[in-house]
């Protein structure tokens, strides 16, 4: 496509103040994007309705990692923290941490996670 | 230089567009992003206190299993309906992929329009936003759908530790899809009164910005509440 291949200059958008320090991407990596999101999306169902994967310890930790890749592609391409300034990164991932960190904490505490046994049933 | 700002030790802007702060980033695009970091937290306590309760449900409806009497007052297939949350997991996906071609369409508004139909749609910056505003609709559309069914079936806010964790957390999560519309619907208003151009893509990336949030707590629900059994 013609617009796949079109410089975006954004002449007037005022690239200091938002923090812009890479130029975004183009239109065709948000294509991309997409398309890779909705397949990881698939996978995930996909292998929900698989019940010897399921029973599987493997199970968990695949959701987990399909999760957080997908969850990181949003945060790095469509929120541009990839090619933001690194305050605005600072400002999300700290609180992120101390938010994953309290998640994980919590269900310690719990005990539904045992130090040496993995998930508890 | 302004008295406030010889105090502060910040020049004033030369071309009087913006003030220049200590940061050399405007505090808006600070704010939504302190905003969202105090967000994570508060998704966080609800994730985890889901994440508590779960199994812990005395009488049912269960989310994955199937539930009869004593604990139902019937005979109930597990609550959860996968296929729907998926399809509403894909739409607020789409969703996001609207706002932020609506982003990139506003700071494009002041190059020449092209002449090929496609590349022509993808400068419409009122199309983008209205396709966001419905893709969040629609969302917002399966969640009323999912809850009514739910209550149908049997369970509310009040029945189970399921129940009071489930809807408070969705619950909260579909406020915010909804804050989100009522954002988008703004932007438009302002869009069709006087239009959108790169001189306010910092007031449309903020919403986006908040949009793209919305879709990533969605992607940490659907894992851990839908599939996770």
């Amino acid at each position: 496509m013609a617009h796949d291949n079109a410089p975006e200059h954004h002449a007037n958008v005022d690239h200091t103040a938002m923090g812009i320090e890479k130029e975004h991407p183009t239109w065709s990596t948000y294509w991309k994007v997409a398309v890779i999101l909705t397949l990881i999306t698939v996978v995930e169902v996909w292998v929900y309705y698989i019940p010897s994967f399921v029973a599987s310890r493997g199970f968990v930790p695949t959701l987990l990692v399909l999760s957080a890749v997908k969850f990181a592609i949003v945060v790095l391409f469509y929120m541009h923290l990839r090619y933001d300034h690194k305050l605005f990164r600072a400002v999300f991932t700290g609180p992120l941490i101390i938010a994953m960190t309290t998640i994980v904490a919590l269900m310690f505490l719990f005990g539904h996670l045992r130090i040496g046994a993995g998930a508890a049933g | 230089m302004s008295h406030a700002a010889a105090l502060s030790g910040v020049q004033d802007d030369p071309h009087g567009e913006h003030p220049v702060t200590s940061t050399g980033l405007d505090n808006k695009k600070l704010a939504i992003w302190a905003f969202i970091g105090s967000e994570c937290m508060l998704f966080a306590s609800l994730i985890s206190t889901y994440l508590i309760y779960k199994g812990r449900s005395v009488v049912g409806p269960y989310p994955h299993d199937p539930c009869g009497p004593p604990n139902c007052s019937a005979n109930f297939p597990a609550i959860l309906n996968i296929p729907v949350t998926s399809a509403s997991t894909f739409v607020l996906l789409m969703s996001s992929l609207a706002m932020v071609l609506a982003l990139a369409a506003v700071e494009n508004a002041d190059q020449p329009m092209p002449t090929e139909f496609g590349a022509r749609l993808l400068r419409s910056s009122k199309l983008w936003l209205w396709m966001t505003a419905i893709l969040g609709t629609t969302f917002l559309g399966f969640q009323a759908y999912e809850f009514t069914s739910f209550v149908h079936e049997g369970l509310t806010i009040r029945t189970n530790l399921f129940g009071s964790s489930f809807f408070t957390l969705t619950g909260f999560h579909g406020a915010h899809v909804t804050a989100g519309v009522l954002w988008l619907l703004t932007l438009l208003a302002i869009d069709y009164r006087r239009g959108l151009g790169p001189k306010d893509a910092i007031n449309v990336d903020l919403a986006a910005l908040y949009w793209h949030f919305v879709d990533v707590v969605w992607i940490a629900i659907f894992t851990l509440v839908y599939l996770i059994k």
